[in-house]
């Protein structure tokens, strides 16, 4: 029944202009994707493909099949049916930072790198992510943000073309969770992979991404462009009419929200 | 028409008694046992406590003296722990080996797992008569019994230690690419860890009482033949130094244990062994 071939697209290296970006071949290409758990098909014939260095958010309602998406995409679950073709250097930051407790935080960094831990390696990517101070602590001894920050490290030292974000911020209090969103969108300036950023905070997803994806019923039910501008404002008329339109197909209902018009193709 | 009161201000904790300086924890602590041995003291030399039913502590420490003096109880600890050293290599290895491939592997487990939970079922101490057939009087089936009561232990804490490792961090160290070989070195052994010196516990915990056990066969040597010897002439106080000794050594082998835990679990953060 596992007929899921998990291929490897051999990506170009990081791609500088936008033309450039069009002519790599994607991160990620998803056709006919299907996920059943028992009778239930939690992902049902889903098409998606993710540009050279595109960021884009994974939107949905909890158990909409967003995660389980995410995990086929990091190659986490082999029983699907279609096709699933994904970059071979890919990278997973998880809604928990998953540090290995018995690993000081600059060794769980360069954890399964090839050949030798390397130190200077590790001290690189923790001074990226503004821990460089931090390299020899435990993982118990970090807060909440600086253990994520660190599986975000660990996740960029790989150099991924395709970096699996599943709502690594889900669980930060609001100050530190707007923190790490500016990091995230540094450091993806800095690397350019493709990122598939899974959340439920459409906010979120409206600040950060290029491109947003409602998921529903085991297929992207609507897909957004974020054509604003970065940085971005909350307060900016389009940001809100955006907003509006994917809080609906969310199925919460906004006041004011008729003011802002049918949503636009 | 209401009144509203202001409220009163109390301070938060009540304010903590002045107090004469306290002992120390540790004197406060040690004062029980001290007063224990005190009392037993007393009634020994009240002729309370007949010297052949429990002699006073200060005959005992007496009696331990001699025993040093005259180098008979060095000598009975060099083969009471020579017995369980050797015992505990042999069972350790055998648990340790038995519980990596079950845990690692899965036919090892259906290859293992099963008979070793039916032989685990088997109390160790019944086991005297059988190993005597088959190994004699000597050392071996007193080694054996020791060995017999340290696998198990081992196996189970070892077993479980594995197959309770967090599968989210197994799959986390998959998307890093760590193979089959790196996995085990670098996740599965570190989080069975805890584990392990769970099982090492409880394995040094069942040598010392198979070793009590198995010293009661026929022993030429070693702290039970101690025993036996000062039942034989009425010591009373030889047996009773004896089985402090035996306490201490167990009390050691804990105090190992935790010294272990000390330094290889040094990152956990529940970690309380202080």
């Amino acid at each position: 029944m596992a007929t899921g071939l998990q291929r490897h697209l051999t990506t170009a290296p990081p791609a500088v202009g936008p033309d450039a970006r069009t002519a790599a071949p994607p991160a990620a290409r998803v056709r006919g994707l299907v996920r059943r758990f028992g009778e239930r098909a939690v992902i049902d014939h889903l098409d998606l493909e993710l540009a050279h260095g595109e960021f884009v958010a994974l939107l949905g309602a909890s158990g909409c099949g967003k995660s389980t998406l995410l995990r086929v995409l990091a190659g986490l679950d082999p029983e699907v049916e279609g096709e699933a073709e994904v970059a071979e250097r890919r990278a997973v930051a998880f809604q928990a930072p998953r540090l290995m407790p018995w690993k000081r935080v600059w060794r769980n960094v360069v954890l399964g790198l090839p050949g030798r831990a390397d130190r200077a390696v590790a001290d690189r990517a923790l001074a990226e992510v503004g821990l460089g101070h931090r390299a020899d602590a435990w993982p118990k001894d970090l807060s909440g943000g600086e253990a994520q920050r660190v599986s975000l490290a660990r996740a960029l030292v790989r150099r991924p073309d395709l970096l699996l974000l599943d709502e690594p911020f889900g669980a930060l209090d609001a100050l530190t969770r707007l923190k790490a969103q500016h990091l995230v969108i540094d450091l993806w300036r800095l690397h350019r992979p493709a990122v598939l950023f899974v959340t439920h905070d459409v906010d979120e997803a409206l600040l950060l991404a290029d491109r947003a994806l409602l998921m529903a019923d085991g297929g992207i039910a609507d897909e957004v462009r974020v054509g604003l501008p970065r940085p971005r404002e909350v307060t900016d008329p389009e940001f809100g009419r955006l907003r509006s339109r994917l809080l609906g197909g969310l199925g919460v209902a906004v006041p004011g929200a008729a003011d802002a018009g049918p949503p636009a193709p | 028409m209401t009144e509203t009161s202001a409220p009163v201000l109390r301070p938060a904790a009540a304010r903590a008694r002045r107090r004469v300086p306290a002992p120390p924890r540790w004197l406060r602590k040690a004062s029980g046992p001290v007063l224990l041995l005190a009392l037993w003291q007393l009634a020994s030399a009240a002729g309370v406590l007949a010297p052949d039913v429990l002699p006073s502590p200060w005959a005992m420490a007496g009696t331990f003296g001699d025993l040093i003096g005259d180098g008979s109880l060095g000598e009975a600890m060099v083969s009471s722990l020579r017995r369980v050293a050797l015992g505990l290599a042999i069972g350790g290895a055998l648990g340790l080996l038995l519980a990596l491939a079950a845990g690692l592997s899965r036919l090892g487990e259906d290859l293992v797992d099963a008979p070793m939970q039916m032989l685990r079922t088997l109390p160790w101490a019944g086991m005297i008569p059988l190993f005597i057939i088959w190994f004699g009087i000597d050392e071996q089936p007193k080694i054996a019994l020791v060995a017999f009561a340290v696998a198990f232990p081992l196996y189970l804490n070892v077993y479980a230690g594995i197959r309770n490792v967090d599968t989210t961090l197994v799959e986390a160290a998959r998307t890093l690419g760590l193979g089959r070989p790196a996995m085990v070195r670098h996740v599965i052994l570190p989080g069975a860890a805890a584990g392990t010196l769970v099982g090492l516990r409880y394995a040094l915990g069942s040598a010392w009482l198979a070793l009590v056990f198995a010293e009661q066969v026929n022993a030429q040597s070693g702290i039970g033949y101690l025993i036996t010897h000062a039942r034989e002439v009425y010591r009373t106080d030889i047996v009773v130094v004896a089985l402090v000794v035996y306490a201490f050594l167990g009390l050691g082998a804990d105090v190992l244990v935790r010294l272990l835990e000390r330094t290889l679990l040094s990152w956990r953060p529940a970690f309380s062994g202080t």
